[in-house]
């Protein structure tokens, strides 16, 4: 197992499509690592290989994949995190899904994360939290916290994850994997069980930029089910690029400068691929984004305020969890979604419902509006005069299980970064780029809408140059053999 | 007592099913009186991760709507998410249009429309229990067939001022919609529903007084006698110095009651907001122009308009052939023979005489009378060769076995008898003889008492007699 835990997906996808590796044989050896795995990654493992086996000429080799918990899957339970969906199982695929096992990824298993996608550590997961390979005292960040430790962990080869404001990007960061959240509408939303409509993207959690060039490759494209998906015409190669000559790298002062209360740790090795950068090439100046401060506070009017609506569904009438009420309908709606849902989702479902409420709706939902237009107008004027922008994805490594619990509003900076662009719709990447203390350091690239291709090729020019390894991370084949 | 004179002021919120084949936002069939949840999928049952697409097929019959109606077309509209807890509501939100909505102001007749706009459907409950409604229901099932089936809602703006013009208004509509071909408009089966918005004012005030809202009126009469009965209520509330609570009122056909719904099922912040789900509606003119391609050349309310302009029919006949497209085509082929001495109110009437015989559900082409018989006929009356009474004998036998007046006519003897010849004169001496009484009275100035003479002559010419002619001669005798 240690020879095929080295390969990256990419490799063994091209191993595979050679004839030189079994795809069954690699189905199955990752397969027994996710069912013994000790991380609470994954909240469901598959029993058997995959009923279609891999055609030789298949895109992604046969090479399984694990599947944020959150995308539907048939027959598969489909729990998003909440004990309000225990044991539900969709009568359907998400698009995404499908289209990844049509190109050759078959279902790994279910990964773990927060509750319907609130959260940034992990922690809100009706399952129990995920523990982080690095270290197993602290999290793995959230929500895509159970994909992006089994990448990590080497669990799977390969996962999927959604980011509503950091969701993919921010796990990624803290877990040492690469985290790529795609422009709005590059991939469907079909079956992924919403959280915040407008901001939701599906995207891919790896153990490299080649892997997440060659996953995102299979999963973009209009889908007739989800009206706000868009044709992708870029073709999406295999990134390549091995200098940043001519690459204007913008660092905002809102995010980076004091006032982003970035890490001491977490600012040095930023500090140090932004040399990287420049030896590859890249300018480096200081950007402005006015209204990027004021990210988290409009994210969490709009992404509360669709998620009241988005989870409304839940009422116990005809699937998931039903706590019957005193032979009345609103005792038993109570008493079901009070049951059901944890915390963090019932606070936003208040904060959202109040966000809407007539009488609030213009100074709270519209106001927020308002902002999220001006934070898109600032990244448009700020790529007038650079390729990328460039930030921490996380102001602190990973953080001890418990520590933020009691306090919401400081969890909810660890978005400080990221938030920005979900609020653009634009695309960012977050790569490893070295150790702080032991714990993995994320640096993020975000360039103009539909730039994934020339994004992914510069995230991993730097890749090459920074040289990370997260072998550490993985667990010993011994434990899980 | 007061002597206030009240107004009622009413406006109708009217929900129209639209006959696409498929829901509004996704692919399943609609459907009416299939087996339960039988017509469903992940989108209209709101499965957890499903998305809405919209069905461009309901955007085009709502844009025929707004064109029939005369509407302004929004270029670009929006759909909202309107939130409530209901189980006929899987989504916890219905997809509907709010502040942007597809088609505002226009006219139908009299009334103006305030909007009309795009929506789904809510799923069917039933509930099991004595009182058919979810309060004491022992149990309620869900059926998801109807959950969403395309609307499309108009609202009129509130100037109906009493029940029977509702009513009739609301008949026109629903020929409107049937012509435009986009609904079933069937009241029985739901396809049309009608909620009315009613208040009464002073007369001649210009401000609205408080209203109430009237659901579940669920055909022509139900919708005439509940808000008869709404504005008797309020009208009463007034005139005993009480205030009209702002309130929505169900109403039970049975008993012809109006209660209130409890709070629970009504009191609502929806808490509107654009539905992320789905981008703004955009309308082309190559849209509109396939909207407007569809459309029938004259609808119902242009046709009542021509028939009554310039064809002097009155507006309640104008408004009968106009709205059974059967009727005015059956009208117009008769129109067509432009027989001298028959005009088209005389038309008209014979086409009413006609339909009394048939069936008034009947098509009159599918009968045995064509319409060159019926105007053949008309032309007999006209010139008098045959009495009105004898042709109306006449149209019955017509109606039964077909063929020529004429020969009808001929057959039965049924010719006029006029003064000068057959002894008409004779006859009219020998009804003043049989009934000096009534004579008496007819000298005396009390035309009223001409009838039982008249009747007299009829009778004895089983109906050949021409009316007038008969008056004629009898106020000669008697003047």
């Amino acid at each position: 197992m240690s020879e095929l835990l080295d390969l990256t997906a990419a490799a063994a996808a091209q191993r595979v499509r050679a004839g030189e590796l079994d795809p069954g044989e690699l189905f199955e050896a990752y397969r027994a690592r996710a069912a013994a795995e000790d991380l609470n990654a994954f909240t469901w493992v598959a029993e058997g290989p995959p009923d279609k086996r891999a055609r030789g000429d298949d895109p992604l080799g046969g090479v399984p994949i694990a599947v944020k918990d959150l995308f539907c899957t048939e027959g598969v339970p489909s729990q998003a995190g909440s004990r309000i969906l225990e044991g539900y199982r969709p009568p359907y695929t998400a698009t995404v899904v499908a289209r990844l096992r049509d190109a050759g990824a078959p279902l790994l298993g279910k990964t773990n994360q927060d509750e319907f996608a609130m959260g940034s550590s992990n922690e809100n997961s009706g399952f129990g939290p995920v523990v982080n390979p690095w270290d197993r005292s602290r999290v793995p960040g959230g929500s895509s916290g159970g994909s992006a430790a089994a990448v990590a962990a080497g669990l799977a080869p390969w996962a999927i994850g959604t980011d509503t404001g950091g969701s993919i990007r921010q796990p990624a960061a803290l877990c040492g994997v690469v985290g790529l959240k795609p422009t709005y509408g590059a991939c469907s939303r079909y079956g992924m069980i919403a959280f915040a409509s407008s901001l939701d993207q599906a995207g891919p959690l790896t153990r490299d930029v080649s892997d997440a060039a060659l996953l995102l490759s299979q999963m973009v494209g209009h889908d007739h089910c989800d009206s706000t998906s868009l044709e992708f015409e870029w073709d999406i190669a295999m990134p390549r690029a091995e200098h940043l000559k001519g690459v204007r790298l913008g660092v905002p002062e809102e995010l980076v400068g004091s006032e982003g209360g970035v890490e001491t740790g977490v600012r040095e090795r930023f500090e140090e691929t932004l040399e990287l950068a420049r030896r590859l090439g890249a300018t480096i100046e200081a950007c402005r984004l006015e209204h990027a401060p004021h990210a988290l506070s409009a994210y969490y009017l709009i992404a509360p305020a669709e998620a009241s609506a988005n989870l409304a569904r839940y009422d116990g009438v005809r699937y998931g969890l039903r706590v019957d009420g005193d032979a009345d309908l609103i005792s038993m709606y109570e008493r079901t979604r009070s049951a059901g849902f944890g915390d963090e989702v019932k606070r936003r479902i208040m904060l959202g419902t109040y966000a809407l409420s007539s009488g609030y709706y213009e100074a709270y939902y519209g106001t927020a509006q308002k902002v999220r237009t001006r934070i898109s107008e600032d990244f448009r004027e700020a790529f007038a005069s650079f390729d990328f922008i460039v930030t921490p994805t996380s102001p602190w490594t990973a953080f001890e299980l418990g520590s933020k619990t009691s306090d919401p509003l400081a969890m909810y900076l660890n978005d400080f970064c990221t938030v920005p662009m979900s609020l653009a719709g634009i695309p960012a990447i977050s790569i490893p780029c070295g150790l702080s203390d032991g714990l993995p350091v994320g640096f993020q690239l975000a360039g103009p809408a539909f730039t994934e291709s020339r994004l992914l090729d510069v995230a991993y020019a730097l890749e090459q140059a920074i040289g990370f390894d997260g072998s550490a991370a993985r667990l010993p084949d011994e434990v899980n053999t | 007592m007061s002597a206030v004179a009240y107004e009622p002021v009413v406006g109708l919120e009217i929900h129209v099913q639209l006959s696409t084949r498929t829901k509004m936002f996704c692919g399943c069939e609609v459907s009416f009186g299939d087996p339960p949840n039988t017509h469903t999928c992940p989108v209209c049952l709101g499965l957890p991760g499903s998305l809405p697409v919209t069905n461009a097929r309901a955007v085009h019959f709502g844009l025929m709507i707004g064109l029939a109606l005369g509407c302004d077309i929004a270029e670009r509209s929006l759909f909202h998410r309107k939130n409530y807890f209901y189980p006929d509501n899987p989504k916890g939100y219905q997809i509907s249009q709010y502040d942007v909505p597809l088609c505002r102001g226009g006219h139908l007749g009299e009334v103006r429309i305030h909007r009309v706009h795009l929506e789904e459907d809510a799923a069917k409950l039933n509930h099991l229990g004595a009182s058919g409604r979810i309060h004491g229901a022992d149990r309620s099932w869900v059926d998801f067939n109807r959950c969403g089936t395309p609307l499309v809602e108009i609202v009129t703006e509130p100037d109906i001022r009493s029940a029977g013009q509702a009513r009739d208004w609301l008949i026109v509509l629903r020929e409107t919609l049937r012509q435009v071909g986009v609904s079933d408009v069937n009241m029985d089966e739901g396809s049309l529903r009608c909620d009315a918005n009613v208040s009464v004012r002073p007369r001649g005030s210009g401000e609205l007084g408080t209203k109430t809202e009237l659901k579940n009126m669920n055909s022509f009469r139900f919708l005439e006698r509940g808000i008869e009965k709404e504005i008797e209520r309020q009208i009463g509330l007034l005139g005993s110095g009480y205030s009209v609570v702002q309130e929505t009122l169900h109403f039970d056909p049975a008993s012809e009651r109006l209660t209130p719904l409890r709070s629970k099922e009504e009191a609502h912040d929806y808490r509107y907001f654009p539905e992320p789900d789905l981008v703004p509606l955009l309308v082309s003119e190559s849209m509109l122009k396939a909207a407007r391609a569809e459309l029938p050349a004259e609808l119902p309310a242009e046709r009542a308009v021509r028939f009554e302009n310039e064809l002097g029919l009155s507006a309640a006949r104008a408004r009968l052939l106009a709205f059974r497209p059967e009727l005015g085509e059956y009208f117009e082929r008769a129109l067509a023979h432009d027989v001298p001495g028959v005009d088209a109110a005389t038309i008209a009437n014979w086409i009413e005489l006609l339909i009394e015989r048939i069936g008034r559900d009947a098509d009159p082409a599918e009968s045995k009378v064509t319409p060159e018989s019926l105007v053949a006929l008309a032309a007999m009356v006209s010139s008098k060769a045959v009495s009105r009474d004898a042709a109306r004998d006449v149209l019955t036998m017509l109606a039964e076995e077909g063929g020529d007046p004429q020969k009808i006519v001929e057959r039965e003897g049924l010719g006029a008898i006029s003064a000068a010849e057959d002894g008409l004169g004779e006859l009219v001496d020998r009804a003043i003889a049989s009934d000096p009484a009534a004579a008496e009275q007819v000298r005396s100035g009390n035309m009223r008492a001409i009838g039982p003479l008249v009747g007299y002559v009829m009778r004895e010419t089983k109906g050949r007699a021409d009316g007038g002619e008969v008056t004629r001669l009898i106020r000669e005798r008697l003047g």
